[in-house]
């Protein structure tokens, strides 16, 4: 479909009229799957009662736990339609060649690749590092929950309003056709005059509310929430990194936020700050969003470094290897990530010095990380080693994510970048180091800390299918990617004219299929484990042999984690707690003091979303109306002071009692 | 039970002192706040010279108004300090009648301010005139949508001290408000030095 030219606007409905529904037979049929799928699954959870349920137990819950696992639902969801994108995408490029234009026009190609970058990114990684930090950390630092209980539950909804923006687009209008970063002038009203990048705009500004009180939220947890005895360099490398990235996310979602303000104003008010008249000056963009978007990419890697920490460690059977050193990379890199941005735009013309600075700084980088790897490897020396699923995870991201890194180095180099930028060889870069690190942690994460959230681990022969699946399939989908940018092949093309390249399209779609492959093994494999859960039971709370605090209580945990708190007496808590024999106090008869559920972040986050759909579409009074609306209920929520509960005391011990009990059975 | 859970559990009921962690995740959030005004300062900074053939600060700026609303400003954050002195003397009323003064210099530097829009404006030298506005209008006006809504704040604040007096929660608040409140404080003394006092040398 074509853009229209000028679309009228209405009061009632802004620019919203019959046209904005895309009629491509692709996007229909995805709609009516959708539309069918969506239909069956609220007529489920209407016939089985679960409305209630849902809720009162989970979209209301102040939980930390229950958050994170919202968040990593709404990851994986958001996961299957980025890749479904990138499905798309492999497949168009492996057939336009000799003549043929592939099976999609320009306009839906483009919003694909655009649309596949920013979920992956913002969708997809953003929700499962934020919800594994949520779920893990107030545990290993033997807390009750978070420091702001429905702040956490507020930005989780903020997250999924911003998800529901974006994937509106998909069925309403159109998405953005500018690339995941939509740079101006590209981006600007003269060349984008449609809603496909303001969808982009409000979809990520709500979502960005979230992400930066969740990241304040979590901070402050970790300064001030931590059991007694645990000083900070007590504290689990996973804490620690989580640490970091907070501090990242706190320290560079605002400038993403104020950045999008100003195309927003660009857009909508007609000022000249990126534009190509007036004194605009669109490199002001390039750089204030890679000011943002480079610690972005430790905000995503950090978390899953202590990730791999942990696993390493309890998967060797030792303390890992050179903590403090771990520790001071974390830092270094945190620091680091704000000062090499640059590299991102080397051909932006900046000069020798300029760009020597920044490739220079972007390499020093490469050591910090380069000694984390030592640090893996010299705690696996050594060690006792147990070959489980998280530890294959971990050496098959140590060997991918290497690779992934020196091509970095490589593209760091300002001359060597001058030829490979926004080739094919950074696509397959950045997919190597993102999906080498980000994603293989989270599958290691998902397989460790399963137990945890549910109380039984997951199946082992499904999850080595969808490892092998994984790991080959992204060797044989991304290297073609090195070959073919190292050829010259630019990135986001859509039809090819050298015949001589169709081959290495044609291996990368194989790959891609292989990954498919993967992605739906991992599926039976929740899907087996949740079936024969009896099966793998866990009733320690400590499958693994555990080394920090999460482990120390059952697996659920109860409600309020702990019912004793922990008192840390040196690194590896739980470790120490088990080598001394120092067994699990009596159960207690005090109530305990928790924060109560509310509706209330549900209810703004709707209204923010609303808010942000009539923004698109020029619905003013609508716009006006769910703002104002939004300031109410802010307001009306302050005015409740009722805010915690406290759990009865036989509640609380009938719970201790049944972890006893359990205890004795494992034993 | 054997010696070592002693050494391992605190068995006393853990004590967790109520909005503990406001006042730190308070702070972090102005700081985060800090961050989106530094990339509206850097923004100001690389396109302040570009006039585009249009107005520049010399034209527009009328720095004895300019001087007028700084001293609205800042007397509103002396009398939100004798709100808080008030307030540590347990005297609801005067906290109270301290917070109404504050709000009436907070709402002076807005009516200022927009005057100052409009004569602009009127003046043909609206925000899409040339990148120099664009940047002036909103950083300027970041700020002064930041004071609206630390109005619409204090507001509130006034009605649940008058409701529920100076209890704890609501300490607690009035503390954000002033760090919030002087928090702006600072940023205008940015703003009034950087935009308009070197735009006029």
């Amino acid at each position: 479909m074509a853009i229209p030219a000028n679309v009228e606007t209405t009061f009632l409905l802004g620019r919203l009229n019959w046209d904005a529904i895309p009629r491509e037979p692709i996007v229909l049929a995805t709609f009516a799957v959708v539309a069918v799928g969506g239909i069956a699954l609220l007529a489920a959870l209407t016939r089985y009662r679960l409305w209630g349920y849902l809720w009162h137990e989970w979209f209301t819950s102040v939980d930390h736990k229950k958050i994170g696992i919202m968040y990593m639902v709404l990851g994986l969801i958001m996961f299957v339609r980025g890749f479904a994108d990138a499905i798309m995408m492999r497949l168009q490029q492996a057939m336009a060649f000799n003549g043929s234009e592939g099976y999609l026009n320009a306009h839906h190609y483009d919003q694909i690749f655009t649309a596949h970058g920013v979920i992956m990114i913002f969708f997809v990684a953003m929700p499962f590092v934020t919800g594994l930090m949520n779920y893990i950390v107030p545990l290993q630092i033997g807390a009750r929950d978070v420091s702001f209980p429905f702040l956490n539950n507020f930005s989780f909804w903020m997250t999924v309003g911003g998800a529901v923006i974006v994937m509106a687009s998909l069925f309403v209008g159109e998405f953005a056709q500018t690339g995941w970063l939509a740079f101006p002038p590209l981006s600007g009203l003269s060349y984008s005059p449609w809603v496909g990048v303001d969808y982009y705009i409000w979809g990520l500004q709500v979502a960005g509310v979230g992400t930066t009180l969740s990241g304040i939220n979590l901070l402050v947890t970790i300064l001030k929430m931590r059991a007694p005895g645990m000083t900070m360099m007590r504290m689990p490398v996973f804490t620690w990194t989580s640490f970091c990235t907070n501090i990242l996310i706190v320290a560079s979602f605002p400038v993403l936020t104020a950045t999008l303000v100003l195309l927003t104003l660009d857009r909508y008010v007609g000022t000249n700050f990126f534009t190509n008249d007036l004194g605009g000056n669109s490199m002001m963009y390039i750089n204030l969003i890679w000011i943002w978007g480079h610690p972005e990419v430790y905000i995503l890697i950090l978390p899953l470094f202590g990730v791999f920490s942990e696993v390493t460690s309890t998967f060797s059977g030792k303390k890992l290897f050179g903590y403090t050193s771990m520790v001071y990379a974390t830092v270094c890199i945190t620091i680091l990530s704000y000062v090499v941005w640059l590299h991102h735009f080397f051909t932006m013309g900046s000069g020798a010095s300029v760009n020597s600075f920044f490739g220079i700084t972007t390499m020093i980088i490469s050591i910090p990380t380069g000694a984390k790897i030592f640090n893996w490897l010299f705690t696996m020396y050594q060690g006792r080693l147990r070959f489980e699923l998280p530890l294959m995870w971990t050496i098959a991201f140590m060997l991918t994510f290497v690779v992934g890194g020196m091509t970095g180095v490589l593209l760091a180099v300002p001359p060597a970048d001058f030829v490979l930028h926004n080739s094919l060889f950074l696509v397959a870069h950045f997919h190597n180091v993102i999906i080498g690190g980000v994603l293989f942690g989270i599958f290691a994460a998902i397989n460790f800390w399963w137990p945890k959230a549910f109380g039984y681990k997951l199946d082992v022969f499904w999850g080595k299918v969808s490892f092998w699946f994984w790991v080959i399939g992204f060797w044989v989908a991304f290297m073609p990617l090195y070959i073919l940018g190292l050829m010259g092949v630019t990135r986001r093309m859509r039809v090819f004219d050298d015949p001589g390249l169709q081959i290495w399209f044609v291996i990368a779609g194989f790959g891609a299929v292989l990954i498919a492959c993967g992605i739906a093994a991992m599926f039976i494999q929740f899907g087996v484990s949740i079936w024969r859960r009896e099966r793998n039971r866990d009733l320690t709370g400590d499958p693994w042999d555990g080394r920090t605090l999460e482990w120390a209580t059952s697996s659920p945990p109860a409600a309020y984690n702990f019912a004793f708190t922990p008192v840390v007496r040196g690194l590896d808590a739980w470790a120490e707690i088990k080598a001394h024999g120092a067994a699990r106090p009596d159960a207690p008869s005090l109530p305990i003091h928790m924060p109560r559920n509310t509706g209330a972040g549900v209810i703004l986050a709707a209204l923010s979303t609303v808010c942000g759909m009539a923004l698109v579409w020029y619905i003013w009074w609508l716009a006006a109306l769910s703002f104002v609306a939004l300031v109410a209920a802010a307001i009306a929520h302050t005015f409740n002071y009722d805010r915690d509960y406290h759990i009865p005391a036989d509640e609380v011990q009938r719970t201790e009692e049944t972890r006893s009990r359990l205890l004795a059975q494992g034993a | 039970m054997s010696m070592t859970t002693q050494d391992f559990w605190q068995t006393e009921p853990h004590h967790h002192e109520e909005g503990a962690s406001t006042n730190i995740g308070f702070w972090v959030y102005l700081m985060s706040d800090c961050l989106m005004f530094a990339v509206l300062f850097a923004t100001f900074g690389v396109l302040h010279g570009n006039y585009a053939a249009g107005p520049g600060p010399k034209d527009l700026f009328d720095l004895e108004l300019v001087a007028v609303n700084t001293a609205m400003l800042l007397l509103s954050s002396i009398t939100y300090g004798f709100a808080m002195l008030a307030m540590a003397q347990d005297n609801r009323a005067g906290t109270l009648r301290w917070l109404g003064i504050t709000l009436v210099f907070g709402l002076c530097f807005l009516g200022i301010e927009l005057y100052e829009f409009r004569h602009m404006i009127h003046e043909g030298a609206g925000p899409q005139r040339s990148a120099f506005l664009s940047a002036f209008f909103t950083l300027v006006g970041t700020h002064g949508l930041h004071v609206t809504f630390g109005s619409i704040w204090l507001v509130t604040l006034m009605v649940q001290v008058s409701k529920h007096g100076l209890i704890a929660a609501n300490r607690r608040r009035l503390m954000c408000l002033s760090l919030f409140w002087h928090f702006l404080d600072v940023i205008w003394i940015g703003v009034f030095t950087l935009v308009y006092l070197l735009g006029m040398i």
